[in-house]
């Protein structure tokens, strides 16, 4: 008996010895993997310092010279002599405004389409669909406003944009906003619209991920007491997954506020505020992308200072987006 | 803008860039000579061996590779003052000219239907002139019958040489337009839809009905759009040809142009077309890289005695003999 005790004794030694040395070979490797992560993670921290540090120096200028004024001076005049006269007016309105007119079409869409996908749909064509959606999201840009340059903005300006011209043109504020006097292949709307086009796959990706977090007994609960699909959707599952919609929603405007590529096609690229959403205009990243290349002193840093407005302007969207999903998951956890 | 165009010009790129070895010549600046200078060069390297790497990002861009020194040479439409030239040590030279048109989008217009006078042009520009049948058009073309139809201006979005040729006529012409607008290679345009290059100018008027757009003359020509005649500062019609590019290049004082420096507007003679541009070669007078500078030189030379023909081919206007050996002379300037 004491024989076995004593050899069991000898090998929990030695498998004590062993397992030290390789828990220490562990923390080892571990320091050196968190090491290395943390290292990452900083990295991103000193890049995001290093970009507003350097567009704050690259727009010093600019704010020295404008200061506030920039924000609401309408006037876009690089070449003025003796001093340009700049403001950010025209295209923070571009980019709000085509913002809003995206949102104001995506939204329900992608939703309807969550909606149909999550509820309706039958399972044969759920995943064509799906996919259809999600190869729109991994369209380049580039293509979006070719597209919209040579198909969409003709068809637009021939044949649907008249006809609302003509419908509201004796109602009064409606036949501003809907001005016939520059309808052309390129406008805000046409932008708008295809902006819409481009953040529909992330609302509706993101509704149907959370739409799917809706436990199926509330919903069968509600279908039990003989509530309709529109009851279900507007009572159960809206209301739960609300927060998460925002979200989804918020994420969608931070990527229209700063689309660059296919607005340039097709907005216009002019520094004029209307009013008529037929007529063109400009955004941020629209301005910053025509301009920049041939743009010096006082200019660039102009347009420097545009993009960092864009850059808080989309930050504080984001932000926003991140606040509400996490509280979402802090309610699916609970 | 057809696609094929397009990709053609994107494999030529391509191409370009794939044989540009180290000793090839580098420059990069205005886009309105890229086609000759391209073709210039095709033809150099089969008699020289030697390439040129020309990057065409703009008149802006260009002085800024040259200042940085990542280039040999820098070329730009806009001819620089004294003081530039002196601050940054280069030389100035003109290499080719062009000419400027006004193109429009109206059904059953062709090109040289419709003429325009400079007063009118500007005051379209400056959204005066808004629809197609104003009195000020028709009584330029009492014979053509012209809609109801507003006039969508287009212009440029991006800083151009291209604009500063164009908006320098209109200021010449008119004075109102020189108060509100002016000169320069972006102006504050008080109407009309931006698009970028030459090209999207040109894609853009093609796809609008009732629009109106300026291009250099060869962007007219090889997108097959409809450009106006225009009424000279002798008050007389001419269309924009070879000949009335010619006329208007013969005009230019060079001899008395200290640098070069010339603009080329609203020229005086009764075959002048008025709106032309001139495109400039900045190099240093004190080169880092002397052997790099003289094959430039060497490939300018060559282009000056042999490229005439092909330059007419596409549609700029060499320069003058007595120009080019101004510009011989001045080259005497630059350090070998």
């Amino acid at each position: 008996m004491t024989t076995i005790s004593e050899s069991s004794k000898n090998l929990d030694m030695s498998l004590s010895n062993d397992r030290a040395r390789v828990l220490k070979s562990l923390v080892f490797s571990d320091t050196l993997f968190s090491f290395a992560t943390r290292a990452a993670a900083y990295a991103v921290l000193l890049l995001l310092a290093g970009i507003i540090i350097s567009l704050i120096v690259g727009a010093w200028p600019a704010m020295k010279a404008f200061g506030f004024e920039f924000l609401v001076i309408q006037r876009w005049a690089p070449q003025l002599e003796p001093e340009p006269v700049l403001g950010a007016l025209a295209p923070i309105y571009g980019t709000l405004v085509s913002s809003f007119i995206a949102m104001l079409i995506a939204v329900p869409f992608g939703l309807g389409i969550a909606i149909f996908l999550t509820e309706l749909c039958p399972h044969s064509i759920r995943r064509p669909i799906r996919l259809a959606i999600e190869l729109l999201a991994g369209i380049p840009s580039i293509i979006y406003g070719m597209w919209g340059f040579f198909v969409l903005g003709p068809f637009l300006a021939n044949y649907i944009e008249p006809s609302i011209v003509a419908a509201v043109v004796n109602i009064p504020v409606l036949n501003s906003i809907f001005s016939g006097e520059m309808v052309s292949n390129l406008s805000l709307f046409n932008a708008s619209l295809i902006l819409a086009i481009m953040i529909l796959p992330f609302i509706t990706a993101i509704a149907v991920d959370v739409f799917s977090t809706v436990p199926p007994v509330l919903k069968e609960a509600a279908y039990g007491i003989g509530c309709t699909t529109w009851e279900v959707v507007n009572n159960v599952v809206l209301p739960f997954t609300r927060v998460g919609v925002v979200g989804g929603v918020m994420l969608a405007l931070g990527r229209a506020l700063g689309e660059t590529m296919a607005v340039t096609f097709i907005i216009g690229n002019s520094f004029k505020i209307t009013g008529s959403i037929f007529a063109p205009s400009t955004t941020i990243s629209a301005a910053i992308a025509s301009e920049f290349a041939e743009s010096e002193g006082l200019h660039q840093s102009a347009l420097i200072l545009l993009g960092l407005l864009l850059f808080v302007l989309t930050f504080i969207v984001l932000a926003t987006a991140r606040f509400m999903l996490m509280r979402l998951e802090k309610r699916a956890g609970a | 803008m057809k696609f094929s165009t397009l990709i053609a010009a994107g494999f030529a790129l391509a191409a370009s860039v794939s044989v540009a070895f180290a000793e090839d010549i580098s420059g990069a600046g205005a886009t309105f000579p890229y086609p000759i200078y391209s073709k210039w060069a095709d033809a150099y390297k089969k008699v020289s061996g030697v390439g040129l790497n020309y990057q065409s990002i703009g008149s802006g861009a260009g002085r800024k590779q040259i200042q940085a020194k990542t280039v040999t040479f820098g070329a730009t439409d806009i001819p620089q003052k004294e003081e530039y030239l002196n601050t940054n040590g280069f030389v100035q030279f003109p290499m080719v000219m062009g000419g400027i048109v006004a193109i429009v989008n109206l059904e059953g217009v062709a090109g040289g239907d419709l003429v325009l006078d400079g007063d009118t042009l500007a005051n379209i520009y400056l959204g005066k002139v808004k629809t197609w049948d104003d009195a000020a058009i028709s009584k330029l073309n009492p014979k053509s019958k012209l809609p109801s139809l507003p006039i969508i201006v287009i212009r440029r979005s991006d800083g151009s040489g291209t604009t500063f040729n164009f908006t320098t006529y209109l200021s010449a012409v008119s004075a109102d337009f020189k108060k509100s607008v002016g000169a320069g290679e972006a102006v504050e345009w008080p109407v009309g839809i931006g698009a970028a290059g030459n090209a999207g100018v040109a894609a853009n008027v093609m796809q609008t009905k009732g629009s109106i757009g300026y291009v250099e003359y060869a962007y007219a020509t090889q997108n097959g759009l409809a450009w106006t005649d225009m009424v000279n500062s002798a008050g007389k019609r001419v269309k924009p040809t070879l000949s009335s590019f010619k006329a208007a290049a013969a005009k230019g004082d060079w001899a008395n142009a200290k640098n070069f420096y010339l603009i080329l507007a609203n020229s005086p003679g009764e075959a002048s077309w008025p709106m032309m541009a001139t495109t400039f070669i900045l190099m240093y007078a004190q080169p880092s890289d002397p052997a790099a500078s003289s094959a430039a030189l060497k490939y300018f030379d060559w282009a000056y005695s042999n490229g005439g023909k092909m330059a007419e081919d596409l549609d700029y206007v060499p320069m003058p003999d007595s120009v080019i050996a101004q510009v011989r002379s001045a080259w005497k300037g630059i350090a070998k």
